[in-house]
Formats: C-alpha cells, structure tokens, sequence
C-alpha cells in the first residue's frame, strides 16, 4: 500500500506544488491522476519512490517511510516511468538500458537475457536492440522507457503520460500490460491527459487541480462530474458530452462509452 | 484555387536502410486547406512531413524519387533556408523550439537570422504574438511559461516567418486537454482567417477532426484513405493502426440498428442534432 498524509511540497524556487494532499493506493488497484498542466501530479508520483521526500507531512509505502530509504531499495518495489523519456536513458543501446534494472538488481545472466528478449518483443523494440536509445521516435522512445521498468515487475507501476505519440494498436498493447500488472494483484498509477484512454481503462480517477486533490472516485462518477472536470481543465469524455446534450437527466452516472449510451438510447429508437 | 503542394510518385528510403519507406505518394493540397494527417507509428507521416520543407533530402539525405513541388518551389532544387520561409514547423515538445531568454526574441529570432530591418522585424513580432494571443508575455522568459503557452510563442516564432504552410506534428502531446482544445481553434483560426494551409500530424482524432477539411490516413508507406473526415469515418479505421472517435464508434452501432447517416459527426453538436431526428 502507498499511503500519502497530509503532504506539502515546495521546490527549492519556493512553488509550492503540493497543499496537503492525502490519498491510499492499495496494491490490485488502478489509479488515473489527472488534472491541469502544473496541477501537481508529476509532482505527487515522485513522492512514491523516494524521488521527492514532503516538505510536510509523511509518504509510507508498505508502511515504511521513504524518507527512511534510498530511491534505489524504493525503485525495486516502486517503478516509475517518466513522462520525458529522454531524461531515463543513459546507456549506449536499447538491450543494455531494458537489463540496466535487473543488473543492478542483482539477476542472473541468463534470467536477464530471457526476460529483456521477451519485454522488447513485447513492446515492438525487438529490432532496435543494438541501437542507441537516442535514435529512437518520440513513441518508440516512450515504449523503452516503459518496458525497462516492467521488466523488473515492480509491484507498484507508475506511469507519467504513458500514450504520447502512441497509436491505436500500441495503446491497446499498454492497456494489456496495465491489466496483466492488475491481474497480477500490483497497482498501476497513471498520470495522464487522454480521456479516452481513461475511459477504456475504467479506474478510480484522482482529479488534481492548484496543488490539492479536488476528486477522488471511480471513473463512472468522476468523469460523468461535469462541474468538477471544468475545474481540473478537463473536458468530459465524447460520450458523456453527447448524452448531457441529449438526455434530459441530471445525473450522467456510468455513461462513459459508446456501449453505455447505447443500451440507454436503443429504447428511444423511433423505428422507420 | 491554386495549389500548395504537388507530390507526383513520390518514393523515399533512408540512407542504410534496404526499404522503401514512402511508396507511390500522390498527393495535391490546395491553398488554404486544412489537412489532418494519421496513421499507425512508422507508417511514413513524419518522413512525407520531413518532405515537405526539404529536411528531406537535404538534411537527411537518403533516396529521393518523384517528383515534390512546395509553395511553387522543387523541393529537391531548393536549399532548406529557403523551404523553411514557406513552411513553418512545430513539434511535440515546445522546449525544444524556444531557446531564448525572452519570448519577443524567440519570436524574433528567424527574422533576425534572414535580416530583416528591425523596424519590420517589431511589426511581425507584434502582430505573430497577437494573433496567438501572448502580447502580454512578449518580456516573459519561455521557462515561466505553461506547456500551451510556450506552444502558442513556437507558433508565433514559424508565423512571423509569413510562411504559406504549417506543419503541426503532436503538437497537444504534452497539453491538457482544454488547453489542446485552445491550441486547435486557434490553429482553425489562423486556417480561416489568414487562409493558411495547415498540415496537422496526429494519432488522436476525437478533438482535431471537425476542424479538418480533409483526413489522410497513412500505412505502411502509402496513403490508403483521402477525402472528407465526415465520410471517411465510415472506413474501419482501426485496420491501419489508427483509433476511431468514440462518437463515430457510437453512430457505427446506430448503423447496425438500421440507421444510415451520409455524414458521420465529428463534434458532438452535430452527433446530437443528428441523434435527435432518430429518437423520441
């Protein structure tokens, strides 16, 4: 469990990006984090590895304090995939930067070469394995940044904008691996801007807006919230909107998809 | 109408790679439209893109076959300074466009590089930040800037240039989504009001397509679909990588129901006027 108290946070510029934020991940858990740009939400997954320890208030993961441990023993519980993935890569090829974790981690040869084989097949970088990381697109980028932290299958998978400059197919493939982490009882944070994203993942919806937590609930109240999603800078999901159009009904609960609003206007289908 | 592009059998392949990564482009854009360009990563939107101002060949190199006018000029005759007059870029992340201490000077930059008289250099300025509406940051450092501000001055600095072409890839990657929203009308703006041509990458659909005059969808090196968006929807997108809005997925269900619309919406303004005539 990630629990967060009560916690403040001002740069060294004295921003202060967090106002006393409060929130529990449990593991099996899947978690989107959204809100305006400077809202504080990358600021607030860093506290979950150690990256940045509270000005005020405590971060306890698993019930120990990070201010207690290093990012390095947090690291192996708590993997965290930046939004620039630029700022992740070091090594000279894409093979060496997916086994960096694992070597440090202390695996053996052969665990490392079998799991790099399968994370790169996985995430369509199989043929860049000799390149450097540097040469990749912005999306292929993006992909190694991920997959050199799922391959050491931390139990808390921390993603910051995760579908930038993905396509279709390749954001189907991340929706697969968010739900095997699921399955798998871990927890998944996502920061992100994609609604639609958000709706095809369906999870609690932590909205953040100046610094606070303005929201925290499942996806079918918290994107249906239209009042509240104006505050975050967010606009409601294509659907949602569609039905607050069409239907005289003060609540939009639970209407996040095409298939949501189907089973409500398939009874109101003049037949012709 | 008169055109701004021409792309006659159009093939490209990078240097040390053994295939083709642009195959038979055709492809004529007239002044003034206003063109949403997708496809699955790789498919070749961001090569044809690099065609365009002449990065390719000349920055690039590789081998270029067809032939590619832009904005009257051969492409591969012409050295990029001169392309970059005609067609202004902006990427995903404005942090790697501005560079400079103050917003009127990243604005300013270009201009200064071609020489333009300073007196001519203050009117575009002037005139670049207002019409993305940052007059009031001209002495802001870029660093102090918001994600979608900073894209508005890296707009500004390719407007001041007076190109005839933008060339927009991702460029609301990193932006919340009211803001990309802004970003969009002020792109459709700029579209109606100057008449410029817009040429905008994207992998998202549901925000950008109801300012588009026309969508292009890419695969594997080719360009598979052209026309309408209101149209082209029917298409199953989703075969060449590329995501279906979820309004358009909502009217495909209608159609299994029996119902046929010739245009799909693409806001839901027209999804609901539409879906008001079909249910009591």
């Amino acid at each position: 469990m990630i629990e967060v108290v009560d916690v403040y946070y001002s740069y060294p510029n004295g921003f202060t990006a967090l106002k006393g934020v409060s929130l529990t991940i449990d593991r099996g858990e899947c978690v989107a984090i959204m809100g305006e740009n400077g809202a504080g939400k990358t600021t607030l997954i860093k506290h979950f590895n150690g990256l940045l320890k509270p000005t005020k208030g405590v971060v306890l993961v698993d019930g120990d304090n990070t201010r207690d441990l290093s990012v390095a023993q947090l690291s192996r519980k708590v993997g965290l995939v930046f939004q620039n993935p630029d700022h992740q890569f070091f090594s000279e090829t894409v093979e060496d930067e997916v086994a960096f974790a694992l070597k440090n981690f202390g695996f053996q040869e052969d665990e490392i070469k079998r799991r790099v084989d399968q994370v790169l097949e996985r995430m369509g970088l199989k043929q860049y394995r000799q390149s450097s990381p540097f040469n990749l697109s912005g999306g292929e980028k993006k992909r190694l940044a991920i997959a050199s932290v799922i391959v050491f299958n931390p139990d808390y998978l921390i993603l910051d904008e995760p579908t930038i400059g993905q396509d279709y197919l390749q954001k189907c493939e991340i929706i697969n691996i968010i739900r095997s982490f699921l399955r798998e009882g871990k927890a998944v944070v996502i920061v992100t801007h994609d609604l639609e994203f958000v709706v095809d993942l369906k999870p609690r919806v932590v909205l953040m807006s100046q610094g606070k937590i303005i929201l925290d609930d499942y996806a079918d109240r918290a994107l249906t919230n239209l009042k509240i999603l104006d505050d975050a800078s967010l606009l409601p999901p294509q659907i949602t909107e569609l039905a607050y159009r069409i239907l005289n009904s003060p609540s939009l609960e639970g209407i996040l998809d095409e298939h949501d609003l189907m089973e409500i206007v398939k009874p109101l289908l003049k037949r012709g | 109408m008169s055109k701004v592009i021409e792309v006659k059998g159009l093939y490209y392949r990078y240097d040390g790679m053994d295939e083709d990564v642009l195959l038979n482009i055709n492809l004529e854009i007239e002044r003034g439209e206003f063109v949403l360009l997708t496809g699955a990563s790789g498919c070749g939107k961001t090569t044809l893109c690099r065609c365009f101002n002449g990065l390719i060949p000349h920055f690039y190199g590789g081998d270029l076959r067809g032939e590619i006018q832009v904005a009257g000029f051969d492409v591969k005759k012409t050295p990029i300074h001169k392309m970059a007059l005609k067609v202004g870029f902006i990427f995903q992340n404005p942090d790697s466009q501005l560079f400079s201490l103050t917003v009127e000077r990243d604005v300013a930059f270009g201009l200064e590089n071609l020489g333009v008289e300073r007196e001519e250099i203050k009117r575009r300025v002037d005139w670049a930040l207002e019409v993305v509406g940052m007059k009031e940051y001209r002495h802001s450092a870029p660093y102090e800037l918001s994600g979608g501000q900073k894209q508005r001055v890296a707009i500004a600095s390719v407007l001041a240039m007076n190109p005839e072409i933008i060339v927009l890839d991702e460029p609301t990657a990193y932006l919340d989504p009211k803001t990309s929203l802004k970003i969009f009308q002020l792109l459709d703006d700029l579209n109606q009001k100057l008449g410029l041509t817009v040429i905008l990458v994207e992998h998202r659909l549901d925000l950008a397509s109801r300012y588009a005059s026309r969508l292009i969808v890419m695969s594997r090196g080719r360009i598979v679909l052209d026309g309408d968006p209101a149209t082209l929807f029917h298409h199953k997108l989703e075969e060449y990588g590329v995501s279906t809005p979820r309004l358009i997925r909502f009217f495909r269900q209608l159609e299994k129901e029996g119902y046929s619309f010739d245009r799909l919406p693409l806001s839901t303004e027209e999804a609901s006027t539409l879906l008001r005539r079909i249910i009591s």
